[in-house]
């Protein structure tokens, strides 16, 4: 947008620096270990030491970052964000090394785990394409776009337990399935257009931070409004008994159901892919998120484009909607897509958000972390109950992006525009 | 215009009239209709859920009638809103009519006989209460379009009046709490029946309240013009005499409403505390952060594990049992405002919704620490941390800080009598020094003398050795009081200073303003730390006012109600804030029917607010210069970008 | 003039309030007393969580105080018995903004609730203070009837509960698991309300008090989906019985996805009352299928005729647990107050708030649904022994039967 932030980005560092840091860390932590080893101390108001260890590293190194780095240059921002990255760095790598030494857990159940995380990653990535696509044209996070999947959701679950009650689900489940799917689709479509309409278009032009607080309000008012509508007990989708067990696959067994889960998702993402790639819409879409004067000079009606864009994110979270059911089926209630989306928007900005293989590349990504993170790297540093931190590492992760490669992994198309 | 005039639009009749007949299909289809139909207003006369039914109509056609001009042609006045009230009243008979043949329950849970019962007015025939409802929301919308006919100043009155009646009637609880307070619960009882407004007094209250709002409708103006005729010497001691009786009024109001009402006072004015701090960060420097309940987390869990006496507090960990809320407070505003500076560090760079998300992240990861296994040990994980004295206060300290703040007020009453040019020196500093140093001098003699002399004779067994505890909601109103002042004060002062206008610039345009010599870097740095103080403040009180304190204190909800508030009075507007609070946090309080719809109420604010009224209830002076000059929406609410 | 129109109108209404009769009436209650006119109702109040994600347990426990009212033809002592409903939520703000409402409104004799122990802790001071009676259906935290505070106790005058304390319900799961099923080791998982962390230390403690071995002992949060990642940590080491004392959905969760993780073939899974609620099984599927609950033992012909007046009056079935015991801690109370209420000369009625503490402290073999309620000196009603673990069988999985079938009572039988 303009020279002097282009001039702030942070200054990365080489991999000769890299390695030159890790040798000081080597020295600095044998003199700790030692230290700490004679001192006896274990246990300091039930921090384990190994934390304190880390953090003294981290200081230390983070002190010596800036004789590295460019000295004239130096500012306080720069430093932090350098030593943050150096203690993540440093947590992760520790983490996993005590954990892989330790060896409790087999290969088997880490193939395992890391398959599960990707069924719930390619559901992570199908959400985060609804944020990515609006966010492409519209340059706004539609907060509220975890409330359409969980419409969806919500709604199909009534559909899918009458499905089962009259036999059609177990006795045509791949006829069912996409019934439900499409359904399910058509109702997260729906919320997503109304929402357009009366949230978000009379807002266009006005400042961002208008249209997010808008998001906010929305996506309340859709939580409590199905929640008047429907309820607030938990439902659970029905089981599908052709998905029961699973494929045995030399040591490990892959269950069905995650099978489904994840080649669903990759036909579905294949095909938004090729519908932005290959049609007349797909390339108005990609018009307009380039330039909406030009796009609208060229014709295209710029209304018609994103009322479409809204649509197709909500279907595809819709479809989520009932993927998830099949995966995880229980725990249908109204909150169901908050936490869902933040996940999701995390996923998307983890591939770069505007960018759609980007969402797919960024949810399987976290689905994968979210999956082993706990028990490789917490469960290494010696943290109890790291499961119940499952969520830090995630937010760890988004605000880490977003300070260290905002434009994500693959890069953001409209890098430029965002700032 | 006047070329169309004959031709009716009906499709805008439709429109509105239809809009208001789904207003009252979705509030029934969410339950919020039969919810508040529990509520009588007015005793075996209408209960809130009826109001609703009538409400929807008559305002939508008092709102709307006198804009169809154009598309109602030669339809009268009062016509066009019987027209909106039938077309209104459609929807809700045909939800009556199909919850008949379709069994809706098993899916949509609050369609059913309580809802239907609600809309047919509990009449048994069901034909018969559809076509009452269908005659009450005609009449309804007859009455939004008729009253318009009338002149401007009767209309307020009239429309006042029964806002003080449906006010007092939907507050019923509140007002007799208040009453049996202070009087016999037979004068009680002659007024409410079963603390429900009774329709006689209801009558009786519209015309007093109907007749008062007439007569000061037409001398309103009067006192204005009276008002500001006066010199400004006067002008300064009426406003002052103002304030004056405003700090009297805040300091007997827990006194006047009781413990359960200074209960919700204290709520009110714990969100205040920190819808001031997060102004700071969204309203001066249009920074939106989503994470503000981080400040709150570690306010509480500081006062906390410091002050507390159990297994959990530093007293039994360390031996040090020094310490109390006094000392501990501003240690727990510290902590927050480390808090706030370190987890602004690495968001400085980001703008706008990545920043808004981040800071969402941030919250969600305290509340999950707060909750964890992990920091257990150091902050009772989901056990909490209990036993959190209460704060004494000597009673000599109130003694003294009583006479001295009645001899500062002493001195500001004698400045405005005796010699009020005076002018000591041509120094302006020292002149204000010496004046403010002269006259607090004579106050203090006056005070103390006067206090004395009082005690000794009337209260000559008033212990002042002892100490008093701080305990229950009236008596911590003052403490949150007290810190609400102190946050004001500073509040305003930042609105004005230095600081403040560098906020606004990077607000406006942080390129704009870096480009200006503004550090952008050291300003934001600045307003999220100062933000949070406030946080912490609010936290350290709000943890010896439960006596303990819980993870499950420290949600999103708590950040979003902030948000919210600040958003709805006004960005940017204290006065706003203060409206803010007291609307979304203690209407909830005072009205348990909301409790349930509270966050889909406020979600519907935030969207409604956001595309009617960007700029809040009540606007700060800047934005009201700014949509003055510009009236385009676009332009008001200048915030981040 | 107008104003000293408004003034001649406020002093009118000022002597019209303290003209009013003041009823002179002997009340030699150590902590005062309620005076009810002859017209005037009895008034008791519920402080529970009726809104919010754990809205279900106050519906749960108000539906019981309901019909203890009813069966009563919402009457005693020819007074109407008026019930005032607080929301406490389930947190601490909840339980003293209610406490402090209810102790505000004099008339108020006595309070069923809280739900949630963090709401009780809270909101105990000013129900203490104030001199009223409180008794939980659902607070199981041990700390609330313990009176010493150096043992971390929280006890004031004033509190009592039906509800079954964790220590019983955590030493009867642990004796099950040890004893009856030959576990000897154990895993355990809350998720970070007080109620779950709480039962599941005192299972693991007396668990290992009896001589087996707990190899895991961690938490989820509320919200998860996912749990492979727990259960393979467990799985690594994989325990006799896996404990886990969470509600709906996570407890679902747990017992669904368990099936797919390898190692965990041979684990017995256990909850307790919180996943005792008919919807547990139907929405877990098969995975529940010998899946064992602790929770209080309500059944019999009493708790048959509770169920069908519920449906009567309510509709459908309790959504939780709870709900006997709130019956029972209403009966206690009226019980009490019908005990100790003097008539007086005008029709009234005279209650000394002391005197009712007394009596519902001195409650002795109360035959209520939740067996038979003895009330301690620190407040503890149920003893423990109408206690139960029940199995999960496909009955209630797959033909809505409900409730489940005891499979062990402590003590024998």
């Amino acid at each position: 947008m303009n020279l002097s932030t282009a001039a702030r980005v942070p200054q990365g560092l080489s991999l000769q620096d890299i390695v030159s840091i890790f040798l000081r860390t080597a020295i600095i932590f044998i003199i700790v270990n030692r230290a700490l080893t004679l001192l006896n101390l274990d246990n300091f108001f039930g921090i384990s030491t190994l934390i304190i260890e880390l953090v003294v590293y981290a200081v230390v190194i983070g002190l010596s970052v800036p004789t590295i780095m460019d000295v004239e240059n130096f500012n306080v921002v720069d430093f932090s964000i350098t030593l943050l990255r150096i203690i993540i760095i440093l947590l992760v790598v520790i983490g996993a090394t005590n954990t892989l030494n330790v060896g409790n857990t087999t290969t088997a159940q880490w193939i395992n785990l890391t398959i599960a995380g990707l069924a719930q990653g390619s559901i992570y990535a199908l959400i985060a394409l609804g944020y990515t696509l609006v966010y492409g044209i519209l340059l706004m996070i539609n907060f509220a776009h975890g409330e359409v999947f969980m419409s969806g959701a919500f709604t199909t679950v009534f559909l899918a337990q009458w499905f089962n009650r009259t036999g059609f689900l177990n006795s045509a489940p791949f006829l069912a399935i996409p019934i439900m799917m499409i359904f399910a689709a058509l109702v997260s479509m729906s919320v997503a257009i109304l929402l357009e309409r009366i949230a978000y278009r009379p807002l266009r032009g006005s400042p961002r931070l208008v249209p997010l607080i808008t998001a906010i309000g929305a996506s309340f008012f859709l939580q409590y409004t199905f929640r008047g509508l429907y309820g607030s007990g938990f439902r659970a989708y029905p089981p599908v008994e052709i998905l029961r067990g699973g494929l045995p696959v030399s040591s490990i067994t892959i269950p069905y159901t995650q099978i489904v889960v994840i080649t669903s998702a990759i036909f579905l993402m294949s095909g938004l892919y090729l519908l932005v790639e290959r049609t007349k819409m797909g390339k108005a879409m990609r018009a307009v998120s380039e330039d909406k004067e030009v796009a609208a000079l060229m014709g295209i009606d710029i209304d018609r484009v994103i009322v479409f864009t809204f649509a197709i994110g909500g279907a595809l979270a819709g479809a989520a909607g009932v993927i998830n059911g099949l995966h995880r089926p229980q725990g249908v209630n109204f909150f169901m897509g908050f936490f869902p989306g933040i996940k999701a928007f995390t996923a998307a900005v983890l591939g770069g958000i505007g960018n759609v293989p980007g969402a797919m590349l960024g949810g399987l990504f976290l689905g994968v972390i979210e999956a082993i993170g706990p028990n490789l790297v917490l469960a290494g540093l010696g943290i109890p109950g790291a499961n119940q931190l499952k969520d830090v590492i995630a937010f760890t992760m988004l605000v880490l992006i977003l300070i260290l490669r905002p434009q994500g992994i693959l890069g953001e198309r409209l890098a430029e525009k965002k700032a | 215009m006047n070329t169309t005039q004959h031709t009716i639009n009906w499709k805008a009749f439709l429109k509105y009239g239809l809009l208001a007949g789904l207003v009252i299909v979705y509030v029934s289809a969410v339950g919020m209709l039969e919810a508040f139909n529990e509520r009588e207003v007015i005793r075996d006369v209408v209960t809130l859920g009826q109001l609703l039914i009538v409400g929807a109509p008559f305002f939508i056609s008092l709102i709307i009638t006198q804009h169809l001009e154009k598309d109602a042609g030669n339809i009268p006045l009062p016509a066009r809103g019987l027209i909106i009230g039938a077309i209104a009243s459609i929807p809700p008979v045909v939800l009556v009519g199909l919850t008949q043949v379709i069994n809706f329950r098993p899916i949509l849970v609050n369609i059913n006989r309580g809802m239907v019962e609600v809309l047919t007015f509990e009449n048994e025939s069901l034909l018969v209460g559809s076509l009452i409802l269908a005659a009450v929301m005609t009449v309804a919308g007859l009455a939004g379009s008729s009253i318009t006919l009338l002149p401007a100043k009767p209309r307020r009155a009239l429309l006042i009046g029964l806002i003080w009646v449906l006010g007092v009637g939907v507050m019923s609880e509140l007002v007799t709490g208040v009453l049996s307070e202070h009087f016999s619960r037979d004068f009680e009882r002659s007024l409410f029946e079963r603390d429900t407004l009774k329709a006689t007094t209801a009558a009786g209250l519209f015309l007093i309240t109907t007749l008062i709002a007439l007569g000061w409708g037409y001398s309103n103006d009067d006192i204005k013009k009276q008002y500001r005729a006066l010199p400004t010497s006067s002008q300064q001691i009426a406003r002052g005499s103002g304030f004056l009786l405003l700090g009297l009024f805040l300091i007997v109001l827990p006194q006047i409403v009781g413990s359960a009402l200074s209960e919700t006072l204290s709520i009110v004015g714990l969100f205040m505390l920190m819808g001031l701090g997060l102004n700071i960060a969204i309203g001066l420097a249009g920074l939106l952060d989503l994470g503000y309940v981080t400040n709150y987390a570690v306010g509480a869990y500081v006062m906390a594990v410091m002050t507390s006496t159990g297994a959990l507090g530093l007293a039994e960990k360390t031996g040090v049992d020094f310490l109390n809320f006094w000392i501990v407070l501003p240690i727990s505003v510290i902590a927050a405002m480390i808090t706030g500076f370190i987890f602004a560090v690495p968001v400085l760079r980001m703008r706008g919704d990545y920043l808004a998300i981040a800071t969402l992240g941030f919250g969600e990861i305290i509340r999950i620490l707060a909750l964890s296994d992990w920091l257990a040990p150091i902050i009772g994980g989901a056990q909490g941390v209990l036993f959190i004295p209460n704060p004494t206060i000597d009673h000599i300290v109130l003694w003294r800080g009583g006479q001295i703040i009645a001899a500062l007020l002493i001195g500001h009453i004698l400045r405005a009598f005796i010699k009020p040019d005076w002018q000591p020196s041509d120094n302006i500093y020292v002149a204000t020094i010496t004046k403010f140093a002269a006259y607090s001098a004579m106050g203090l003699v006056i005070s103390v003398a006067a206090s004395e002399i009082v005690r000794a004779i009337f209260f000559s067994s008033l212990d002042l050795s002892g100490q008093a505890i701080v305990r229950g909601p009236q008596q911590i109103y003052y403490v949150i009081l007290g810190a609400a002042i102190l946050a004001l004060t500073v509040s305003v002062r930042l609105n004005n200073s230095r600081t403040g206008r560098q906020w606004m610039a990077i607000r406006e345009d942080e390129d704009v303003a870096a480009a200006m010599g503004i550090s952008t870097a050291r300003a934001k740095l600045l307003a999220f730390t100062i933000s949070a103080a406030t946080g912490g403040l609010a936290g350290g009180i709000l943890a010896v006012k439960l006596g303990t304190v819980f993870p499950t204190s420290f949600n999103l909800l708590v950040s979003i109600n902030v948000l919210s508030l600040i958003i709805i009075g006004g960005m940017g507007s204290i006065p706003g804030i203060i409206l803010g609070a007291l609307f979304l946090l203690g209407l909830p309080e005072l009205l348990r029917e909301f409790e349930e719809f509270r966050l889909l109420l406020y979600g519907a604010l935030l969207v409604a607010m956001m595309l009617l009224r960007p700029e809040g209830l009540w606007p700060s002076a800047v934005r009201r210069r700014e949509l003055a000059d510009d009236d385009s929406v676009s332009t008001a609410p200048a915030v981040g970008d | 003039m107008k104003r000293a129109l408004v003034l001649a109108f406020l002093l009118s209404l000022a002597l019209l309030a303290f003209g009013g009769t003041i009823h002179a009436q002997e009340c030699d209650d150590a902590i005062g007393c309620v005076e009810i006119g002859p017209d005037d109702p009895i008034t008791i109040a519920s402080m529970l969580t009726t809104s919010g994600a754990t809205a279900f347990l106050g519906e749960d426990s108000l539906g019981g105080i309901e019909i203890a009212i009813e069966q009563r033809g919402g009457e005693l002592l020819g007074h109407e018995i008026e019930l005032v409903n607080e929301d406490s939520l389930c947190n601490a703000e909840g339980g003293q903004t209610a406490a402090q409402r209810v102790a505000s409104d004099e008339t108020i004799l006595g309070v069923i609730g809280t739900n949630c122990s963090s709401a009780a802790v809270a909101a105990l001071p000013t129900i203490s203070e104030a001199g009223l009676v409180m008794i939980s259906p659902s607070n199981t935290a041990p700390s609330l009837t313990n009176d010493n505070p150096d043992e971390g106790g929280v006890w004031q005058p004033g509190y009592f509960r039906t509800a079954h304390n964790d220590l019983f319900q955590g030493a009867v799961a642990a004796d099950f698991a040890f004893n009856e099923l030959g576990a000897r080791t154990l895993a355990t998982i809350h998720d970070g309300s007080p109620y779950a962390d709480g039962l599941q230390d005192v299972m693991a403690n007396t668990f290992r008090e009896l001589g087996g071995e707990v190899t895991f002992q961690g938490a989820i949060n509320v919200g998860d989906t996912d749990m492979s990642a727990i259960l393979t940590e467990i799985a690594t080491n994989p325990p006799d019985v896996l404990y886990f004392p969470i509600f709906e959905p996570e407890g679902n969760f747990i017992a669904a996805q368990s099936v797919d993780i390898p190692g965990l073939e041979d684990t017995t899974l256990m909850g307790a009352d919180g996943l005792l609620v008919e919807s547990f099984p139907e929405n877990t599927g098969d995975a529940a299928i010998g899946m064992f609950l602790s929770g209080p033992l309500v059944t019999g012909d009493a708790y048959q005729e509770f169920l069908e007046t519920w449906d009567e009056v309510i509709g459908g079935v309790p959504p939780s647990g709870f709900h006997a015991h709130a019956f029972d801690a209403t009966n206690i109370l009226l019980d009490a107050i019908e005990a100790v209420a003097v008539e007086t000369d005008d029709g009234g009625l005279l209650i000394g708030r002391q005197a009712l503490r007394d009596a519902v402290g001195a409650t002795e073999e109360f035959d209520g649904l939740t067996g038979v309620l003895t009330c301690g000196p620190t407040g503890d009603c149920a003893t423990g022994e109408a206690l139960a673990i029940f199995e999960i069988t496909e009955a209630e999985v797959f033909d809505d039967a409900w409730p489940p079938q005891p499979v062990f009572v402590p003590g024998g039988e």
